[in-house]
Parts: structure tokens; C-alpha cells; sequence
């Protein structure tokens, strides 16, 4: 019986495949891919998770016009003639409470403002300096009543109203999301793979073979930039489509950005998971590197908001740089040129994690 | 062994014609020493020559899975030279990859690729490779090609992992247990793979838990204990060389502290260890040495539960070799 299967293997002697110099490359590139597509969690995370995000955000943010204010008079001698008089105002609602109530309402909110008439003819506001609506409560109070007291306005002045996209909360989002997204598919996407692929022991698995490892890494950069331009044209393309975003710069600089800020933090990721022996410890790594920039890049409000002399550390951060260039180029048609400071550190961060991965690499 | 030893020019006449074939592995005095501490291997000399199935056996830890990944180039010796297919890793490298083909103790592959689409990634790294519809043909993986690997049994993962190392076309195979946990009926179609491979003049250099699977697969093997070569040879040489051709295992009734030293007095034993509730004994003749013990323990009134007998196989050998009883004595 082996004879005849021996015969059987010698009667059609096998032909043999030949492969160039990428053909190794191309493998790798095409079966990454095919995983990726077969990844649910990856569809989720990079495609839809930052527009549902998009859309939430959007939608809760959302500026409308200022509306009505609420305000409440403290009853007693000339509460109705305060009302009679802002009852004449459209942008105005007031009602009459006893004082304690009225003080009470106004402390949860109910209120912005509360008016308590005084002996004379006067009137005393209570507002709260540091809430905006009351703030804007007490001015608009303030000149109905000085109005129906008789003030005269010396000037004449009109005002229309302007509002264009590019101001908006929503436009401020987009970039910042496009920005995060390329951070996170970057780091996890590289770095949590590779440690992955360590555990395993596929990576120990592979160079067994006469891979090239550089060919590895290539295919894993040219996976990334692949699905970098899927993200960007998803997001952007919501964006435009949805919330009517006006793209100012030219697509082919944000496409540029795109392919740095991938690079750089697939750099970055490849750093993080250079060791790692076990998903666990890296997950923890690209959380800790990631978290500070979530809060002081810029992503969903703006780092100006922190102390100024935090700003020039902040601009240090990757996620800052790449984010402050995509918001000049989409909202404000700033040319790559004017970007130099900001791509020098998104691609010194890329650069020195790139070779610190490379000496500190373990691929077992 | 004896081959080895004799000086090349008294070799046998048909051989003195043309030189031998260089040997497919070669190494001195390997050593590893993992964090200046655990020394998984303390000198090791192999010579492997093309065309054999060299087989590396000994029990965990032994240092089997650290021998063959450096012999792989895949770790980096503590100490010692080796040579594979006449050449050295430092010099060669990705050349030297082109004629291996490896498969580690334990890879899991990316679970969301084929079977087919496995082997057609491992097979792109290669200048010249099979194809893959053969070697799933050869590894009855045929009807898995379109199955996702994370959906295969332990038994077809196992069976894909060799498949990957003969996708590459390779002139030396390494397998580190390329059979543990699969069924009887798989273990003896992977050997029948081997088998195949070594008759069309390939080597292969395996390690493997099984007994049987190094007796009847093996052209040659070492019993690697602690980190050395404890015997190496024929597997029919190294039964031949304990002595005993057969075993006599005796299991008592109830305890008896003095059996194995009844053993050890009969005449014509070879060598006696205990078991968990009786003794082994290894002798030449058993016609002379059954009789003379069933005729000790009569006289001291120790009652059997069992008796059996059988022929020494490599088990025996590597309990022999391996086991407390030898260190100790
Ligand atoms: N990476 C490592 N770091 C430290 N010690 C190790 C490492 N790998 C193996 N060892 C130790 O080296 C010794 C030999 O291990 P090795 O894996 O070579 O044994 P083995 O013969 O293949 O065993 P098994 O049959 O269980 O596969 C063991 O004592 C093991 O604990
Ligand atoms: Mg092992």
C-alpha cells in the first residue's frame, strides 16, 4: 500500500511556485487585510464609533439661538409694575415669587436672574456672576427697565445677524475626531496587533521564514495608510454631507496630514509593543500614552482653555499638532506651508519612537 | 555511533568512492543559559546526516524545545558552533531559511485566515514552494481549505503548523512535537508524511514525548535529559545496549518494602526499578530468571497481584535512563 502511494506521488511530480522579491510583502499586506475585514471590532472602533460620536456630539451641541429669559421679582410694593413693564419685552418671561422662593428657584436654575424692587422705586439685582445666562439675564433686564424708565439711546445702531459654518461647535468636533481616530487606529492597531501576534508566537513563527522583516513592517504601514484614507473620507465625508462642514483646504494636504499622523503613531504604537509580552500589558501602555492626549490635545474642547503656560507643552504633544493642523487646513484653507512647526513635531515623534522601536524590538 | 568513531578513511569501501554527504546538522558543545541562571542545555554534540529522521526524546523540560530553536536560528546560543546544511547562521540567514522548514511547539496562527489562505501567506515567503492545494492534499487538510483556522480542531491546527513548514519546499524539517494531542489514527498519517519526506531525501529533525512514535519513526535518535545527551543511537541499539530484551513487571498484593531487593538478587538481572505498587525487572533470559523470582517470593510468602512480561521498548530505556532510580544509584 505505501509502494503504490509512493507511485502516486512520483507519477505527477509536482510543479513549484515561483515568487519575485515582493511577492512576500504582498502576502503579508493581503492577509492583513483580509483580518481586518473579518474583524467586527475594527469596523466598529475605526469606522463606526467616531461617526456615532460625531452624531451624538453634533446633535448635543447643537447651537441654537439664545432663547427666552427666565427671570423671577421677589414680591412686595412695585412687583407688578416690574412685570407689567418686562411683560412687554418678547426675550423676557418674568414671573412673581415671595423672596425666599424666588432665591430658592434661582439657585436651582429655574431662574437667571431674581429682581427685588426697593423702597424708592429702584430695583436690586441678584445674579450670578459667573453663569453666562445670568450674566445676560441682568444686562437684558437692565435695558428694558432703564428703557421704560425713560432712557434715551444717544446712537443709532442696528445689528443683523451672521452665522456661517466654520464656527460651530460641530466644526471644531470633526478634526478633532479625525485626529483621535488616527491616533487610536494607530496605536491599536499596531501595537496591540504586534503584541498579539508576540503572544501567540506568531511573530517567532514568521521570521522562521525567509520573510523580510522589513517587508513586515511594510505591510503593516501600507495596512494602516489604507484604512487611514477609508477614515478620513468617512468622517470628512459625513461631515461635508451631514453637518455641512466647508472643507476650505485642498483634499490632498489632509490627505498628506493623514499619512503623517498615521505614520507617526503607528511609530508611536510600534514603540509601546516593542516588549510587551502579553495584550494585557500593552493595552495598559497605550492607554496611559494615549489618555493625556485625549484631555490636553484638543479633541473635544480647546487646550485654551488651560492655563496659558501649559499651551507650549501641550503643542508638544502629537495629538495636538496633528489636530491644530487639520482644524487650520479644513476650517480655515491653510496651506501646508504654514504648518512647519506643527509637522516637525508630529514626524520627530514618529521618527524617534520609529528607532527606538527598531533597537528595542522583540520579535519572540 | 560506531560509524562515527571509525576514522573516515576506514570507512566501508562503497562509501570511500564518494565522499559522504556533509552532515545536515552539525553542532558542538551547545549551551544555553537563560538569564544567567537556568541552564536548559549544558553541552550538546549532534551530528545529523541528510536523508535521516533524527529524533530528539526526553521528558519536560529537558531542554529539547531550546535545542531545536537554536539549531533554528531562532535563539541565541549561550555557547558552543553548529552548522546547518553546511552552514552557520551568522552568515547565511535568510539563504539558510530558504531549505528550513520549521514548526514550532506551540504557534497559533491568525485565526481569521483559511487553511488555503494560510498557506498561500507562508508559501509567498518562499523563492520556490509547493503548492498549497498538494500540501493540504498530503495533510488530509483538503476539505478544512476554506475553514477558518480559529474553527479547526486542536488535531487540524497541529496538522496545518506542519503544513506551513513543507509549504516552503524545504530540504530539512524541524518539528518540535509535531503529534502531541493528535488522535492515533492522525499521529500515523503525519508520520507517513515524514516518511515520504525522508525518502525523497529529506531530513528531518523531531522531538517527541512518544515512545513508539521515536521507535518506529526514527532513524536515529538522542535521549536528551537535563540539558544533555544521556544516549544516543538506533533505537534498536540503544534497547540492545541496556542489556535486557525483556521486562518482568511484578505487582504485589500488599506492600512490600524488600521486593526490589529480592529482584536485584536474581540471577541474570539486568537492571530493577520500582513502580508505584510492585517492581520492574529487566533481563536477558526469562526461561531462568521468572522462575528463580516466583520461587523467592514463595519462600518469603509474598503474595502477586500481577505478573507480567513483555520485550524491552524505548519506554523501558528512557525510564532507565531518565528515571530517579539511575541518578541515585
Ligand atoms: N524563555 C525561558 N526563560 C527561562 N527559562 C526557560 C525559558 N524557556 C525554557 N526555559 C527553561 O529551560 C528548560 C528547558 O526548557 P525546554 O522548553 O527546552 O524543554 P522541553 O524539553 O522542550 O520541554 P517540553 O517537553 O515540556 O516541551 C526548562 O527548565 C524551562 O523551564
Ligand atoms: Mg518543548
Amino acid at each position: 500500500m505505501q509502494a503504490s502511494e509512493e507511485k502516486t506521488v512520483t507519477a505527477a511530480p509536482e510543479t513549484l511556485l515561483r515568487h519575485g522579491r515582493w511577492a512576500g510583502y504582498r502576502g503579508l499586506l493581503w492577509a492583513r487585510l483580509l483580518e481586518l475585514a473579518r474583524e467586527p471590532e475594527v469596523i466598529f472602533w475605526v469606522f463606526a464609533f467616531p461617526l456615532l460620536l460625531a452624531m451624538g456630539l453634533g446633535l448635543a451641541f447643537r447651537q441654537a439661538p439664545v432663547g427666552k429669559t427666565p427671570v423671577v421679582i421677589s414680591a412686595g410694593p412695585g412687583a407688578a409694575r416690574l412685570r407689567h413693564w418686562l411683560q412687554a419685552q418678547p426675550r423676557i418671561t418674568a414671573a412673581v415669587l415671595p423672596a425666599a422662593a424666588a432665591l430658592d428657584q434661582f439657585r436651582l436654575g429655574r431662574y437667571d436672574l431674581v429682581i427685588v424692587p426697593q423702597p424708592g422705586g429702584g430695583v436690586l439685582y441678584r445674579y450670578d456672576p459667573s453663569r453666562p445666562e445670568s450674566v445676560l439675564a441682568r444686562r437684558r433686564v437692565d435695558d428694558a427697565l432703564q428703557a421704560a424708565a425713560g432712557r434715551r439711546n444717544r446712537l443709532a445702531a442696528r445689528s443683523r445677524p451672521y452665522r456661517q459654518p466654520g464656527a460651530r461647535y460641530i466644526d471644531f468636533l470633526i478634526p478633532g475626531l479625525l485626529g483621535m481616530n488616527l491616533m487610536n487606529s494607530g496605536m491599536w492597531g499596531v501595537g496591540f496587533a504586534l503584541v498579539e501576534m508576540r503572544q501567540r508566537k506568531l511573530l517567532k513563527r514568521l521570521i522562521a521564514t525567509p520573510m523580510r522583516r522589513s517587508d513586515f513592517l511594510l505591510a503593516l504601514a501600507s495596512s494602516r495608510l489604507l484604512l487611514m484614507v477609508v477614515e478620513v473620507a468617512l468622517l470628512l465625508g459625513v461631515g461635508v454631507w451631514i453637518f455641512s462642514i466647508r472643507v476650505l483646504g485642498s483634499w490632498a494636504t489632509i490627505l498628506l496630514l493623514g499619512v503623517l499622523g498615521a505614520v507617526s503613531f503607528g511609530a508611536l504604537g510600534l514603540l509601546t509593543a516593542c516588549r510587551a509580552q502579553k495584550i494585557e500589558s500593552v493595552s495598559g501602555l497605550i492607554n496611559v500614552v494615549m489618555m493625556p492626549m485625549w484631555v490636553f490635545s484638543g479633541v473635544f474642547f480647546s487646550y485654551q482653555r488651560f492655563p496659558r503656560i501649559v499651551w507650549p507643552l501641550i503643542r508638544l504633544l502629537p495629538l495636538t499638532a496633528l489636530n491644530d493642523a487639520l482644524r487650520a487646513v479644513i476650517l480655515q484653507g491653510a496651506p501646508l506651508a504654514a504648518q512647519g512647526g506643527r509637522l516637525l513635531v508630529l514626524a520627530a515623534w514618529g521618527l524617534i519612537s520609529f528607532a527606538l522601536a527598531l533597537r528595542g524590538f522583540r520579535w519572540s | 555511533m560506531e560509524k562515527s568513531a571509525t576514522p573516515a578513511g576506514l570507512a566501508a569501501p562503497d562509501r570511500a568512492a564518494s565522499p559522504p554527504p556533509p552532515a545536515a546538522i552539525r553542532c558542538r558543545g551547545l549551551r544555553k543559559t537563560y538569564d544567567g541562571k537556568v541552564e536548559a542545555v549544558r553541552g550538546l554534540d549532534l551530528e545529523i546526516r541528510q536523508g535521516e529522521c533524527f529524533g530528539l526524546l526526553g521528558p519536560n523540560g529537558a531542554g529539547k524545545t531550546t535545542t531545536i530553536e537554536m539549531l533554528e536560528g531562532l535563539l541565541q546560543p549561550s555557547g558552543g558552533e553548529m552548522e546547518i546544511l553546511g552552514q552557520s547562521w551568522a552568515g547565511a540567514g535568510r539563504r539558510l531559511r530558504q531549505q528550513l522548514g520549521i514548526s514550532l511547539q506551540e504557534t497559533r496562527l491568525s485565526e481569521k485566515l483559511t487553511v488555503r489562505e494560510t498557506l498561500r501567506l507562508f508559501a509567498s515567503f518562499y523563492a520556490e514552494a509547493r503548492r498549497p492545494e498538494r500540501v493540504m492534499a498530503e495533510l488530509e487538510l483538503d476539505d478544512k481549505a476554506e475553514a477558518r483556522v480559529g474553527k479547526l480542531s486542536g488535531g487540524q491546527r497541529q496538522r496545518l503548523a506542519v503544513a506551513t513548514a513543507l509549504v516552503g519546499n524545504p530540504r530539512l524539517l524541524f518539528l518540535d512535537e509535531p503529534t502531541t494531542g493528535l488522535d492515533p489514527q492522525s499521529r500515523r498519517q503525519l508520520w507517513e508524511v515524514v516518511r515520504r519526506f525522508t525518502r525523497a531525501g529529506g531530513t528531518v529533525l523531531l522531538t517527541t514525548h512518544y515512545m513508539d512514535e521515536a521507535e518506529r519513526l526514527c532513524d536515529r535518535l538522542a535521549i536528551v535529559d537535563q540539558g544533555r545527551i544521556i544516549a544516543e543511537g538506533a533505537p534498536r541499539e540503544l534497547i540492545h545496549h541496556l542489556g535486557g530484551e525483556h521486562v518482568i513487571e511484578a505487582q504485589t498484593a500488599a506492600p512490600a518494602p524488600e521486593l526490589a531487593e529480592i529482584c536485584r538478587r536474581i540471577p541474570g538481572a539486568q537492571a530493577v526499578w520500582p513502580t508505584a505498587e510492585g517492581c520492574q525487572l529487566q533481563v536477558q533470559r526469562i526461561e531462568d530468571s521468572l522462575p528463580e523470582l516466583l520461587w523467592q517470593l514463595q519462600a518469603r510468602g509474598i503474595a502477586l497481584a500481577r505478573l507480567s512480561t513483555r520485550s524491552t521498548s524505548l519506554e523501558d530505556v528512557f525510564v532507565q535512563l531518565t528515571g530517579r532510580q539511575l541518578r541515585q544509584d
